[in-house]
């Protein structure tokens, strides 16, 4: 990838207002992929027509009716372009970057969104009645429309993303076709829709981080071994002997997740015609599953894919090679293999046999090394370039995000400790501690990727204002200090309060004493957040601006797939 | 050596996937492949109970509201949490919980022996404006549960689906799962005495939410809550320190 920061300045670049075709993205497709696209599209709409009529009675018609507007969206889309010409055979010595376009657009979109929910959800712990008195308002059912929109809507859109972009331009090789990621983009929206939309309206398997019901899991499941297919097909096209160390966080992203997903969602419906479900694995056996789940999922969504971004973004941006190949290989087999080991600290002192939580226990803090030694590289990979990380935001968010990634790994395997655990379990500090990990590590080096990558895929010279880059930089990183500072004083606060003792031998505090001491840190964690939001609609305006308004590079020569910069060694 | 195998590895896209899979099963084979078969694992409680088709709808509420966002249902083995909220909990307590309801965080207290430590009458007034009964309290106010009619027509199918996975529900029971639903909430109909033959007579039946004529959803809740911690007598017994089970509710 180029990253033209230095090109010649030109005043008079033209505004690229119009130079793409809104339906841009029929327009690239062949006449054979446009007719698939709108037998899937017309297939899904029938499925939601199917739906919304078997579950007229259930808040599966609701769903089965939002499937069928997004079927009939999809089709009015495709026949609107239907006769748009066909891509030339040129198309072939070029990357097919256009539902990347979307992609970052999508994950800013859901940023602010689910960043605003997550402000809202904040507010409600500190002032109550804030639900205007609305069913769907109440805590309980936006927390979980908050988790999924940042994890999947906005972690997910940008993973698929940048992966499309990562393993194009690591592999030399343009996609095999043009169809196969608009259909994993488009499809995994509508599963985060349904999947918001039905919290929304209480429908909720309850899982953790997997609260969408059997239908939407069942629809996950069809797009992501798309997904994987599709990566697989496009490696096996590569011009390159070897696979770029991001490809194998993305592949380990990919497969595991898959394997995680339908392992944990494994259900019984009630009907056909209901959205409820009853997971087959019962009470301890579903805490382990749950658990196993739920932290791997930080494990190989939060963590694996976003190395996969680190690993190409940083080195790009700071124009150095990986540091080292052999802490890469470490880094990478030591998270893949011990993390699965490592969900059972999340059932610390419960009914979970002891043996597992031992288990867990011991393979968290083993998971130290190679989190480490991945932080490392990536610290390691800016010698040479600390002025970079001095003058250009962009470059700094990733930094901070290695940073950020060191020290909540750190804190994950002290917290995994028993005895610690018996302290910040159940607390608050748990929630601080997740949020180093989204906001300082996950959200930020995103945003390092993106001012990276937008520039380059839109072919601009630069972003449209560096100021706001920085102006974003310092509410994120304030944003998520604020937050973490007050959660760790909450929660640690919560934790001695709940075993403080008298002197006669009786609990010193009630449970309530322990929630009003919580109050003011309530305040703050929702002002951290609401800094971090306006962060990101500083970034989500200095996106869009740079799509509009941001002069256009001096045209080059072919863009790829030619050799380019290949990151690493 | 070890990194000459690496180099060549990295050439193979299928090696590749298969050497992630092969890395990535073991944990989750050994740890919870033998968490069925090690009996250990879940103690024996000859007197364990099942929900009732109203407790059952009340759980779908409980799950249905994000109440496991902030309540947990596991009581650890430390000191402070067996004092302040009773004996800590057994794995055979939720053995016929689908899902598990143990949860991760306590914005408000533990819930799992809840059951009859506050009257019906307080569960309403809580559940209606918590803040008239707990002024510090922050949890949000449910006053829809008491407006709602509870949909009680299709809970033989639910009943049908947890025996699908293993909730050992009787064909009678299924039968009459909607009947026994109305007469748990409903004491003074015909329908009540069903529900202590079908469910056992520690079956509490009562008019939860204060209105005999009608079954709400706060009916199915506040029975749910009511009857937690309260399936069976195994951690009162089983325990170290052996204690009293609790009185049956009148």
């Amino acid at each position: 990838m180029h990253v033209k920061r230095r090109t010649s300045h030109t005043g008079d670049a033209p505004h690229p207002t119009t130079n793409e075709s809104d339906c841009y993205m029929v327009a690239t497709l062949t006449g054979g992929e446009r007719q698939i696209a709108l037998v899937i599209s017309g297939l899904v709409a029938i499925c939601g027509l199917t739906l919304a009529a078997a579950g007229r009675q259930d808040m599966l018609g609701a769903h089965g009716f939002i499937i069928l507007v997004f079927g009939l969206a999809c089709v009015f889309v495709i026949i609107n372009g239907f006769y748009e010409p066909e891509p030339s055979p040129e198309r072939f010595s070029s990357y097919y970057d256009e539902p990347i376009k979307a992609g970052v657009i999508a994950a800013m979109a859901w940023a602010v969104f689910a960043m605003f929910i997550g402000v809202w959800v904040a507010a409600l712990l500190a002032w109550p009645d804030f639900t205007f008195d609305q069913e769907w308002a109440s805590f309980g059912r936006l927390r979980p429309v908050h988790t999924t929109g940042v994890i999947f809507g906005f972690g997910g859109n940008a993973l698929i993303a940048t992966s499309f972009h990562v393993m194009q331009r690591t592999s030399r090789a343009r996609m095999p076709d043009q169809l196969s990621a608009w259909f994993v983009l488009v499809g995994y929206n509508l599963f985060c829709l349904l999947a918001v939309t039905g919290y929304l309206m209480g429908v909720t398997q309850s899982k953790e981080y997997a609260e969408a019901e059997w239908y939407a899991d069942i629809w996950l499941v069809i797009v992501w071994v798309t997904y994987f297919i599709l990566y697989i097909r496009t490696i096996a096209r590569r011009k390159e002997p070897h696979i770029y160390v991001a490809n194998w966080y993305f592949m380990a992203f990919i497969v595991v997740v898959a394997i995680l997903h339908i392992v944990n969602n494994i259900a019984v419906p009630v009907s056909l015609g209901h959205a409820k479900s009853y997971t087959v694995w019962p009470g301890v056996q579903d805490a382990m599953v749950q658990w196993w789940y739920g932290h791997n999922a930080v494990a190989f969504f939060l963590t694996a894919g976003f190395l996969g971004m680190l690993y190409y973004y940083l080195p790009v941006r700071a124009q150095r090679p990986i540091f080292s190949y052999r802490l890469s290989i470490l880094s990478f087999w030591g998270i893949t293999f011990f993390y699965m080991w490592a969900g059972s600290h999340h059932l610390h002192y419960t009914a979970l046999p002891h043996w597992v939580q031992t288990l867990g226990m011991t393979f968290s803090v083993m998971l130290l090394v190679p989190s480490w030694a991945s932080a490392g590289n990536a610290l390691l990979t800016l010698n040479g370039a600390w002025h970079r990380v001095r003058d250009d935001a962009t470059l700094r968010f990733m930094m901070v995000a290695a940073v950020f990634y060191g020290l909540a790994t750190f804190e994950g395997s002290f917290l995994a400790i028993r005895p610690v655990n018996s302290l910040s379990h159940y607390t608050d500090w748990t929630v601080g501690h997740v949020h180093a990990g989204a906001l300082g590590w996950v959200a930020l080096i995103t945003f390092g990727s993106f001012y990276t990558l937008v520039p380059s895929l839109w072919k601009r010279e630069r972003m449209y204002s560096a100021t706001l880059v920085e102006v974003h930089f310092w509410f994120a990183l304030a944003g998520t200090l604020v937050y973490i500072f007050a959660m760790w004083n909450s929660g640690i606060i919560q934790g001695l309060m709940w075993r403080t003792y008298t002197d006669e031998h009786t609990l010193a505090y009630s449970f309530v004493d322990s929630l009003v001491a919580m109050h003011p840190y309530y305040i703050a964690r929702a002002f951290g957040g609401l800094l971090f939001l306006l962060g990101a609609i500083v970034g989500a305006y200095n996106i869009w601006m740079t799509l509009r308004t941001a002069p256009l590079t001096a045209p080059r020569g072919s863009d790829a797939p030619q050799p380019v910069a290949v990151p690493g060694e | 050596m070890p990194e000459f195998f690496h180099r060549k590895l990295e050439r193979s896209t299928i090696g590749f996937v298969l050497a992630i899979i092969a890395a990535a099963s073991v944990g989750g084979i050994v740890e919870i492949a033998p968490l069925f078969t090690i009996d250990e694992t879940v103690e024996e409680a000859p007197d364990m109970r099942f929900y009732t088709p109203l407790e059952l709808a009340g759980r779908n509420i409980y799950i249905r509201e994000g109440c496991y966002a902030c309540h947990s249902q596991m009581i650890r083995t430390l000191q402070d949490e067996v004092e302040r909220y009773g004996p800590y909990s057994l794995a055979v307590e939720s053995r016929y919980d689908h899902p598990m309801l143990w949860g991760s965080k306590r914005t408000g207290p533990d819930l799992a022996r809840v059951g009859g430590k506050y009257s019906d009458f307080w569960h309403v007034a809580h559940l209606t404006n918590p803040r008239d009964v707990v002024p510090e309290s922050n949890m949000p106010a449910y006053r829809w549960l008491a407006r709602n009619s509870l949909r009680t027509e299709d809970l033989p199918l639910h009943l049908e689906a947890q025996r699908a996975v293993g909730v050992p529900y009787t064909d009678e029971m299924i039968e009459n799962a909607a009947r026994d639903a109305y007469g748990q909430a409903s004491p003074d109909s015909d329908s009540a005495s069903g529900v202590t033959e079908r469910y056992g007579e520690e079956t509490q039946v009562r008019a939860f939410d204060g209105v005999a004529t009608r079954v709400t959803e706060m009916d199915a809740l506040i029975a749910y809550l009511q009857v937690l911690g309260r399936l069976t007598d195994a951690a009162f017994l089983d325990t170290a320190a052996p204690q009293k089970p609790p009185e049956p509710i009148e």
